[in-house]
C-alpha cells in the first residue's frame, strides 16, 4: 500500500470539508478500498473514515418507508428486527454478503458507491426504485448506477443514507461463484403499487440493470409459472471465465422464478 | 503518522505508527503479539480475525489507525491465565487443528459465532459461517465438532453464572 493519511470524521460536513484534501477518498467499512489499496489499485493521498459518523448510522422504519443510513453495516442490516418485518427481503440479501467479518465491517453506502458490477446491493435498490440521499441532493436508483463502478456521484460527495417503500412481495436470490462467493447472477423481485420489477446484478455488460422480459411476465400473474418459456436475451450479458453470456441469459430465468417463489412464500 | 491508542486484552496500548499500516502489522509488528496470522493477506482466509469492540473482524483488511480508540481481543487475550478459554478447550480435546496455522483466526471465529447464537447451533450453521476462514489441513470435520462442543459448555456456563447470579 501507498501512503496515505487518515482522516476521522465526525459528522457529514466534517467529512465532505475533510474529503477535499488532495486525492481523498471516502474509507467506510473498508472491505474493497482497502484490499484494493493493498493491491495498489488504489493509492489515494487521503482517506477520509465516515464509519463513526453517527448520523449515518441504523435502519429506520417509519410505516411503509424505510431509511437506511449510508454507514449501517451488512450485519447490522440483516439483523434489524423492524427492516426483518418490513423488508425481509433486503435483510436476507445483506446476511448472503461475504463472511461474517465481512459484515461486521461492510456497508450498504460504501457498497453502493462503489458500485461493482457483482455486488448484491444494487439491484436490491434498483428492485425496490429507492432513493440514494446525499449530502447535496436526491437521486433516484435508475439514474444513480451508471456502469461497471460508475454511479452519478460527484467528487467529494457524501452518501448519508438510502431510503425506499416496503414493497408488498420481495425477494432475492443468486448464484454464487462457488470460489469468490460473488454473484454470477442474482435477481432481486420487488411486488409494490407500482408493480413488479425485477433487478439483476452479476450478470450485465454495464452493471445491474433490469429484466423487462421477466417483469412483463410477472405484470400479468406474479408467479413463478408465469416465467415458464421466458428468453432472457444474452446480448449485453458478460462471458467471462466463470460463465458465458448465454448461460447467465438462461441462470437470470431461473433465479427469478426461485425469487418469486420466496417471494410468494 | 497517526498515534495509534488501543485496549489490547485489557492492556492499554499506544504507539505511533503509519497511517498505511494494517492493524495485523500493528498487532505482530509493535506489540508482538504474533499468534494473529497472515495467512492470504486478500480478507479470503481468516488466519488474522481479531474481534474489535467485540466483533470478529479481518484484520489483515483494517488499518490500525482505523482501529484507533477501540478495545481488541486476540488470541493471547482468551484464555485465563492456565485455564484455557472453553473454545481453545475444545480445539484440543476435538483436534480440531493440525499445522495451527489457521487455528487462532479459527478460535476468534468460533467465538464470536457462538456469542452471536446464544440459542445454541447446529453442524449447518456452524459451516455456513465459517465460511470466511480456510483450513487446509483438516477438512474442517474436527472443527466444527469443537465448536459445537464449545458453543454446549459455554451455554452451560452461561446457565450456571445465571443460577449463581439469582
Amino acid at each position: 500500500m501507498y501512503s496515505v493519511n487518515y482522516h476521522r470524521a465526525a459528522s457529514v460536513a466534517d467529512a465532505a470539508k475533510l474529503v477535499k484534501s488532495g486525492d481523498a477518498k471516502l474509507l467506510s467499512g473498508g472491505m474493497t478500498l482497502i484490499p484494493a489499496m493493498k493491491t495498489r489499485l488504489a493509492a489515494p493521498s487521503d482517506l477520509v473514515d465516515l464509519s463513526r459518523i453517527k448520523e449515518m448510522q441504523g435502519v429506520k422504519v417509519s410505516g411503509k418507508t424505510v431509511t437506511i443510513g449510508a454507514a449501517t453495516t451488512h450485519f447490522d442490516v440483516s439483523n434489524d428486527e423492524k427492516l426483518k418485518k418490513a423488508c425481509p427481503a433486503i435483510a436476507h440479501l445483506a446476511s448472503l454478503i461475504g463472511d461474517p467479518a465481512v459484515r461486521y465491517k461492510g456497508t450498504i453506502g460504501g457498497s453502493i458507491a462503489n458500485n461493482d458490477p457483482a455486488a448484491d446491493y444494487p439491484a436490491a435498490l434498483l428492485a425496490l426504485g429507492a432513493t440514494i440521499v446525499t449530502n447535496k441532493r436526491e437521486i433516484s436508483a435508475d439514474k444513480f448506477f451508471k456502469g461497471l463502478f460508475e454511479t452519478a456521484l460527484k467528487d467529494g460527495e457524501i452518501i448519508t443514507a438510502v431510503s425506499f417503500t416496503a414493497p408488498a412481495k420481495a425477494a432475492y436470490e443468486k448464484f454464487r461463484n462457488p470460489a469468490s462467493r460473488y454473484a454470477i447472477v442474482g435477481v432481486f423481485v420487488a411486488k409494490g403499487k407500482d408493480g413488479v420489477s425485477v433487478a439483476v446484478t452479476g450478470a450485465g455488460d454495464d452493471g445491474v440493470f433490469r429484466a423487462k422480459e421477466i417483469e412483463a411476465a410477472l405484470a400479468k400473474n406474479f408467479d413463478a409459472a408465469s416465467l415458464a418459456g421466458v428468453k432472457v436475451p444474452a446480448k449485453n450479458l458478460m462471458s467471462d471465465i466463470h460463465a458465458s453470456a448465454d448461460y447467465r441469459a438462461n441462470l437470470i430465468a431461473v433465479m427469478a422464478k426461485r425469487a418469486v417463489a420466496a417471494a410468494n412464500a | 503518522m497517526s498515534d495509534v491508542s488501543l485496549m489490547v486484552n485489557g492492556r492499554r496500548v499506544s504507539g505511533a505508527a503509519e497511517d498505511r499500516t494494517l492493524l495485523v502489522h500493528f498487532l505482530r509488528e509493535n506489540l508482538g503479539l504474533t499468534g494473529t496470522h497472515v495467512g492470504c493477506d486478500t480478507s479470503q482466509c481468516g488466519a488474522c480475525v481479531v474481534h474489535v469492540d467485540g466483533k470478529a473482524v479481518k484484520s489483515c483488511t483494517m488499518l490500525a489507525v482505523q482501529a484507533s480508540g477501540s478495545s481488541i481481543v486476540t488470541i493471547e487475550g482468551l484464555a485465563n491465565g492456565a485455564d484455557l478459554h472453553p473454545v481453545q478447550a475444545a480445539f484440543k480435546e476435538h483436534h480440531g487443528l493440525q499445522c495451527g496455522f489457521c487455528t487462532p483466526g479459527m478460535i476468534m471465529a468460533a467465538t464470536d459465532m457462538i456469542n452471536r447464537h446464544p440459542e445454541g447451533l447446529d453442524e449447518a450453521t456452524v459451516r455456513a459461517e465459517l465460511e470466511g476462514n480456510i483450513c487446509r489441513c483438516t477438512g474442517y470435520h474436527n472443527i466444527v465438532k469443537a465448536i459445537l462442543a464449545a458453543s454446549k459448555t459455554m451455554a452451560k456456563g452461561a446457565k450456571g453464572k445465571a443460577k449463581q447470579a439469582a
